[in-house]
């Protein structure tokens, strides 16, 4: 097991190098040119070619592209991401408490979604059929052709201005983290428990389970069995789920005002900060690398046939 | 064709589709159908009630909401179903590639398709319109970029599949060209999976461009879409919820007709999908068993 | 004496409407082996799951089993469970996907067992390794720690077997245990029941499409199609004067292939 941990480790290193190249390169195909853009915010009313070259000397970006690059990957190892072409702050300082706020929201609801998707979806794959099971599925299908922002500005409407019961935007008090948090999990969990329920329902079928009970054994512990093998696929998916989650709540956060990733990235977008969409996609990108290597590893773990397979 | 058959038994598949045809049309020939001029200002009319002359009510700007919906389906599913087909039409020929001549040609593409695919879509998107610059254009771009490399994973499983056959391998022997053999043999049989793929990311697709209008990095006011609308909508909220109405319900009607008809596409061509519960219903249906497939439609 | 009764049992398949099983009647004698043979989907596998109530749940019987004059078909799911395994054992064709591949097959092993006597993990231990060891299966403790996929189709087999040998069943039901193995571990595996009723005296029936291996261990048959019993006897009759035309057209093409085989043999 500890092999594969390893190897599965090693294997991921060269495709984040690959993705920190590809963002870089990314980047620099903008047909802006950033100094044009750091001087726009700064506000300098006249750009004169002088300038220009003056700006881009301060920034570095006279050098050759592989050196520019080396220099940027070996600052981002040291959470140096440069300076943000409209405040001049360093990017880190911005991206940093923002992405807490955001993996704080990530977080909270991918532990709601998980316990929703595996409630949701244990019982519907034991009631297969019934008016639970139907009704549940259909419900979840209507839900998922609705807008996000849809959903979450009709609950705003409703819980916050009508009822007058949660906060309606910022991240104060926990209180503030239900509505988000809901809007999140209605919307994954809807997709997610039928990945449970048919694991479940392929599982319920198998051998092993009509051998356990030719034996005798209890429904009890056949049901755990069921469970754990069902489940194995649930965890390899709700894995990936983190990183989906972390990357899209940037609609949520618009409607919410949650000061997050996902504000800061649109802020970013609209006033032309390439450093900061750069770090953002790097941050995110590399993330999403580490889950699919946790997702491999903790796959590998529950079932001992992959193990074999680096 | 008999896909088509099968689908008309379906209800929900036929009124789904006939749903999505009267949208597009709609969109086409939203000049001729609406019936004001969407981008007419008319600060007289704020917030008016529905009334026979304006079916919808008016927006924050006097502007006839329902003309703007009619307008909204232009982009919001027809420009979406473009930048769709051309997704599908790279994903297609990157997969048909991969898939027939194997080898070298496919590790190399597919290695590529890997790397596009370990990058997070939304993120990716976000940074090709931070790039490029917003509007809807450099959206529909960036989607583009984003979703070819699923498609070409998805098509080139199903090529595999039936480039393997033995007819396939009969027509090389017989000296029939490749680009042949790809076109008459192995594109009709993949195009049935090919549909069900694209019709089910169709939902999504527009789900997630309406959601960059909303947030503002895609079409531009004072042009209609619908995610826009919605975002002008949310400004008045408070004192006008009503205007959220909509824009919402069209795009949920659009969406799901998308999500039934991709369902139903897909049980069409794969009849073991049919859940046990459905077993339980067959015996009414068998008595209406036609000599053709039965097939009970699920949406699992 | 009779320690099973078969009357009238008929299964339906509840969403086609289909009769699986009609009207099926048969007995089993203390002590015999019953072989029921016949072409797949003649209906075997399915009577084996009525006996033990282990059908699908679109799946209906109807009729009275009568197992040491007990009815089985009206107990409730709580008495059943309580005869499965202690009473009527199943032995399953496929021994790779009996067991659940994500556990040692030690821990099913010691769920059963607990179950039934209530026994502790040394007592458990103890007597699977004597029952495995008699069942040729070497380093019964290693075999017990292992996945079921790192395991062969004989193994597993003979493990179920080794199972059977420790709960003491009154009835044992093999369905197909030979189907899906290679000649060389069908032979031992046939050779382990023959020693299994020795041993325990229990009865057992045991379900086959391969006459030949019916020969070897039956004492009595059933010939069934299409869900049909066509023809009953033990064994010398069936083999020699087979009433039933489809009981002779199965016969004579099981002979047909031996005595190629022979003829080459004597050839040589």
């Amino acid at each position: 097991m500890g092999s594969y941990i390893i190897k599965r480790i090693l294997v991921s290193i060269p495709l984040l190098l690959i993705i920190s190249f590809l963002t870089f390169v990314l980047i620099n195909l903008s047909p802006l040119d950033p100094a044009e853009v750091v001087l726009h915010a700064q506000g300098v009313p006249k750009i004169t070619d002088e300038l220009m070259a003056q700006t881009k000397a301060e920034l570095g970006l006279d050098k050759p592209f592989i050196i520019r690059y080396f220099d940027w990957l070996v600052a981002c190892l040291q959470l140096d991401f440069g300076n943000s072409y409209v405040t001049g702050e360093p990017v880190w300082s911005l991206i940093g408490p923002a992405f807490l706020n955001t993996l704080k929201l990530t977080v909270v609801s991918s532990v709601v979604i998980i316990i929703l998707s595996i409630l949701l979806g244990v019982v519907c794959a034991l009631r297969e059929g019934t008016i639970i099971d139907q009704s549940v599925r259909g419900f979840s299908f209507f839900l998922a052709t609705m807008p996000s922002y849809w959903l979450a500005s009709l609950m705003i409407w409703y819980f916050a201005v009508k009822l007058d019961l949660l906060p309606t935007n910022g991240m104060d008090s926990y209180r503030s983290y239900i509505l988000p948090v809901a809007v999140i999990a209605i919307n994954y969990a809807g997709i997610y428990f039928r990945v449970v329920r048919n694991s479940m329902l392929n599982h319920l079928n198998e051998d092993y389970v009509l051998y356990a009970r030719a034996c005798g054994v209890p429904e009890r512990k056949i049901t755990i069995h069921i469970l754990r093998n069902s489940l194995q696929v649930a965890i390899s998916i709700f894995c990936m789920a983190i990183p989906i989650i972390l990357g899209s709540t940037v609609v949520i956060e618009n409607v919410f005002a949650w000061p997050g990733l996902g504000s800061l990235s649109v802020r970013s977008i609209l006033s032309r900060d390439f450093p900061i969409i750069q770090a953002y996609v790097l941050i995110l990108a590399a993330a999403f690398v580490l889950f699919n290597t946790l997702s491999d590893i903790i796959n590998a773990a529950m079932n001992p046939k992959l193990r074999k397979g680096l | 064709m008999k896909i088509l058959r099968s689908l008309s038994k379906d209800r929900l598949a036929a009124v789904s589709f006939i749903v999505i045809v009267v949208t597009i049309v709609a969109g086409i020939f939203a000049p001729y159908i609406a019936p004001h001029d969407p981008n007419e200002v008319n600060m007289k009319l704020r917030f008016a009630a529905p009334s026979w002359e304006y079916l919808l009510g008016n927006d924050h700007l006097g502007r006839c909401m329902l003309s703007r919906l009619i307008y909204g389906i232009r982009p919001s599913v027809l420009w979406v179903l473009g930048a769709l087909l051309i997704s599908v039409l790279i994903g297609a020929i990157v997969g048909f590639i991969a898939g027939y001549f194997r080898g070298k040609v496919d590790f190399f593409m597919m290695r590529i398709c890997d790397i596009m695919l370990s990058f997070p879509g939304y993120v990716m998107t976000l940074a090709v319109v931070g790039i490029l610059g917003v509007g809807l254009k450099n959206v529909l771009i960036a989607f583009i970029l984003m979703k070819w490399a699923w498609f070409a994973r998805v098509i080139r499983t199903s090529v595999m599949q039936y480039a393997e056959l033995d007819y396939v391998k009969f027509s090389k022997v017989a000296g029939m060209s490749d680009i042949k053999i790809i076109w008459k043999h192995i594109v009709p049989v993949t195009l049935s999976d090919i549909a069900v793929v694209s019709s089910g990311s169709m939902g999504s697709m527009i789900l997630q461009i309406s959601g960059f209008s909303f947030l503002g990095l895609g079409i531009q006011a004072p042009n209609a879409e619908w995610g826009m609308m919605l975002n002008e909508a949310r400004q008045v909220m408070f004192s006008r919820p009503e205007l959220m109405l909509a824009p919402g319900l069209a795009t949920i009607i659009v969406v799901s007709s998308f999500n039934f008809l991709s369902d139903a596409l897909q049980v069409a061509l794969d009849p073991k999908l049919i859940s046990s519960t459905n077993r339980l219903q067959e015996k009414e249906v068998a008595t209406k068993k036609r000599g053709g497939k039965i097939y009970e439609y699920t949406r699992s | 004496m009779n320690i099973l009764e078969v009357e009238n049992l008929q299964v339906t398949d509840m969403n086609t409407g289909q009769i699986i099983i009609y009207n099926s009647s048969f007995r089993l004698k203390q002590g015999n082996c019953l072989a029921i043979v016949g072409e797949s989907g003649s209906g075997k596998s399915v009577t084996c799951r009525s006996i033990m109530r282990l059908n699908k749940a679109w799946i209906r019987q109807s009729g009275d089993i009568l197992f040491k004059g007990e009815n089985l078909n009206h107990l409730s799911e709580k008495e059943m469970r309580k005869k499965r395994g202690k009473n009527l054992c199943m032995i399953l064709q496929n021994g790779m996907s009996a067991f659940d591949p994500s556990c040692v097959i030690g821990v099913h092993l010691r769920e059963t067992l607990v179950e039934h006597f209530g026994w502790s993990n040394t007592e458990i231990e103890e007597k699977m390794k004597k029952a495995m060891e008699s069942v040729m299966l070497k380093n019964p403790i290693e075999i017990m720690n292992k996945y079921p996929h790192q395991l062969s189709g004989g193994m597993l087999q003979r493990i179920m077997i080794a199972l059977a040998l420790v709960l003491e069943p009154d009835i044992i039901i093999a369905d197909e245990p030979t189907t899906a193995l290679d000649t060389i571990s069908q032979f031992e595996v046939v050779e382990q029941f023959i020693q299994l009723r020795e041993r325990m005296g229990c009865s057992m029936i045991f379900v086959s499409h391969d006459l030949g291996v019916v020969k070897k261990i039956a004492d009595d048959v059933l010939v069934m199609k299409d869900g049909k019993i066509i023809e009953r006897g033990d064994i010398q009759t069936i083999f020699s004067e087979a009433k039933h035309e489809y009981t002779r057209y199965l016969v004579s093409t099981r002979l047909t292939v031996s005595n190629h085989f022979k003829k080459i043999m004597g050839r040589v």
